[in-house]
């Protein structure tokens, strides 16, 4: 897909029930596909502690898209998250190949073991 | 009464290298909040590089993703017990 790589996560509201959450982060994958862009990988990460209170909030949704396509599609997403008060946050940001390569060996699982263990075999 | 300063045991444990560089890292994940935890300390401000030891194009990068964290609520911008 011509364009360029991006990935957003944002944070919905934790008052949301398991199914509204999900039916949310359909939407915004729909608005995605409608732009032509191609939602390559979705993941949710479910309600997590937030590290200090958002909206008095403690904890939130948190959900993943990564797609390709070009930069309208992430101006509309955006428009769309400003508009929907269910989303608490939200940052997108742009992979190089760098970053698509992380990406692609972190789908694989191969960060079970995140890097640390190469650095405490060092000092181990 | 003489004013002592107790060294800062932290320099004999950060070696001096760039891990980044050593380890051939070229992507820092702003979403891996347990490996950003090691350049912050304990009130959440991000450690120098006289202490981490890390070349300044990685320290850039470590930077952003901490403040891309930050902005997700996956790290505090202020904490008093984060370790």
């Amino acid at each position: 897909m011509v364009g360029y790589n991006y990935e957003t996560v944002f944070i919905l509201n934790p008052s949301l029930s398991e199914k509204e959450a999900k039916d949310t982060v359909q939407k915004f994958r729909d608005v995605l596909v409608q732009q032509g862009a191609n939602v390559y990988h979705v993941e949710e990460w479910g309600v997590r502690k937030l590290a200090y209170t958002i909206q008095k909030k403690n904890t939130g949704f948190y959900a993943l898209f990564e797609y390709s396509g070009d930069k309208n599609s992430v101006k509309i997403l955006e428009t769309e998250f400003r508009r929907d008060e269910k989303v608490m946050r939200f940052l997108t940001t742009v992979l190089d190949k760098f970053a698509l390569e992380y990406n692609e060996r972190r789908r694989r699982g191969e960060f079970n073991k995140p890097k640390e263990t190469k650095k405490q075999e060092k000092e181990g | 009464m003489t004013l002592v300063n107790e060294s800062v045991s932290r320099v004999e444990l950060r070696k001096k290298y760039c891990r980044f560089k050593k380890n051939g890292i070229r992507y820092i994940d702003y979403k891996d909040e347990n490996f950003l935890l090691k350049f912050i300390n304990e009130q959440g401000k991000i450690l120098p590089r006289r202490l981490t030891g890390t070349s300044a194009k990685y320290q850039r990068k470590v930077s952003q993703a901490v403040k891309k964290a930050r902005h997700l609520a996956l790290l505090p911008y202020v904490a008093d017990n984060l370790k």
